[in-house]
């Protein structure tokens, strides 16, 4: 077989030093994609119209165009229409992932809130609860509690399919194995080393979502 | 004082409640009974508001609660309800349940919530359950949490939704015998309900509901012995 891993083996810290820079999208973009999320699920159950057909819009937009357009559309396109306005790679990589997150995540909670028992909302309602905290406070937690391994799925992927920043640039693994591939001319060997990175990532927080589910089961 | 006028109740063309009016006194336990889809939940959960009035008004201690600029939370704080499934929040503790809503909504301490929650739980026969999850405990044991989670905002009238009807048969008692001891406190009670040997024993007023009416209200002994309507005589005769 005509694999060399022995050129590349002094690029692997190089490699790895863009697990900072996946991780660092797909966790900053989960947190600001689930806030948004959160809002996005509340609208859309609420009884305000025009913001409930705002949110529907905005989620079928993102989820009816390809990540990797949008990703393209915010890196190149907000410096072409506003000149003085000049967005680097991984901002835009963050921005891009969290607004796409945010429409896949918006629909997973709405499913979860809607999956909660609707005598837990009356029987809140009956004890003089007010909206915002009966969310809060007994139907959110419950919603959640259903929807994380739905809520683990969506972060895995959007850790794997970071891999996608390469096309603007940004250092991640991907961009690594690429640029060290086209130094030593072994372009397989870093890619394959790439793969088992996110691999390992992957299998990483599979396992973290397993100890989260098996915590909130305590109530069970 | 519970003072109902004409009260109606559709959803969309299907008229539900067809004009009830009546006045229930502070203490008087009142069991509502009537076959099902007679009304009785509806109007049940008229009285806290969960379901809207379509028209008609209802006056509770002089305060007109249908009113549009009404304060529904301020409403539903006065008004406790036991539900048919418990709908105890499944993801806190027996003592949590009693304690969210004096912290959250009358403001309570925390000492406080559950020095009330614990003698709650006292009254209820369930004190050694206070730390476990609902999901642990039998339908009974359930039931009895859910009436000492909604005495914990110590209302003036407790609303009951069929409180035994999901039970397995044996767990009937305990929380009947719960109801009963409350009615002894001088608690205004609206109970709906299938025990007709319960309604007799402890209500003071039975109103037996039929196609949205209020057809008759009587004296348990009195409904019971000599109904006046030929409905609610058809329908002792299948239940008795």
């Amino acid at each position: 077989m005509n694999l060399d891993f022995t050129p590349i083996i002094p690029s692997i810290p190089y490699i790895l030093k863009g697990i900072v820079v996946t991780l660092e999208i797909a966790a900053i973009a989960c947190v600001l994609g689930f806030i948004l999320g959160v809002l996005l699920s509340l609208v859309k159950l609420s009884g305000i119209k025009p913001l409930k057909w705002l949110a529907d819009f905005y989620t079928s937009v993102f989820r009816g165009t390809p990540l990797v357009l949008q990703l393209i559309i915010i890196y190149m396109g907000i410096p072409q229409m506003f000149p003085n306005v000049d967005i680097q790679p991984m901002p835009a990589a963050i921005l891009a992932f969290s607004l796409n997150s945010a429409a896949y995540i918006s629909e997973i909670i709405r499913g979860g809130i809607m999956a909660v028992d609707k005598g837990q909302s009356e029987a809140a309602q009956a004890l003089g609860v007010s909206y915002a905290s009966m969310m809060k406070d007994i139907i959110l937690p419950q919603a959640l509690k259903n929807i994380i391994p739905a809520l683990m799925n969506e972060f895995i992927s959007l850790t794997k399919e970071s891999a996608i920043v390469t096309v603007i640039g940004a250092l991640d693994v991907m961009r690594r194995a690429y640029i060290v591939g086209g130094a030593t001319f072994h372009y397989i060997e870093p890619l394959l080393i790439a793969g088992v990175i996110y691999y390992i990532i992957v299998l990483i927080l599979s396992y973290a979502g397993k100890l989260v589910e098996k915590r909130m089961r305590v109530s069970d | 004082m519970i003072n109902v006028q004409d009260l109606h109740k559709s959803y969309g063309k299907n008229d539900v409640l067809k004009g009830i009016s009546t006045t229930i006194q502070d203490g008087e336990v009142i069991a509502i009974i009537g076959p099902s889809g007679s009304g009785k939940s509806t109007f049940l959960r008229c009285i806290n508001l969960l379901e809207m009035p379509t028209s008609g008004k209802i006056i509770i201690n002089g305060q007109d609660i249908t009113e549009k600029k009404t304060n529904l939370m301020k409403v539903r704080e006065k008004v406790g309800m036991v539900f048919q499934h418990f709908h105890l929040f499944p993801h806190k503790t027996v003592m949590e349940n009693l304690t969210y809503a004096p912290m959250k909504v009358s403001k309570l301490s925390k000492a406080e919530a559950e020095k009330r929650g614990g003698e709650l739980l006292k009254q209820v026969g369930l004190f050694d359950k206070k730390d476990e999850y609902p999901n642990r405990l039998s339908g009974g044991q359930k039931q009895r949490v859910a009436i000492a989670r909604a005495l914990a905002m110590e209302p003036n009238i407790m609303l009951f939704d069929e409180p035994t009807s999901a039970l397995d048969p044996e767990m009937v008692k305990e929380v009947l015998d719960v109801m009963k001891s409350l009615t002894k406190t001088g608690m205004t009670m609206l109970i709906v309900t299938h025990e007709m040997g319960f309604a007799r024993e402890v209500a003071d007023r039975v109103f037996f509901l039929d196609g949205g009416h209020l057809i008759e209200d009587a004296a348990p002994q009195e409904f019971f012995k000599n109904p006046s309507t030929q409905r609610a005589r058809d329908f002792l005769e299948k239940v008795l």
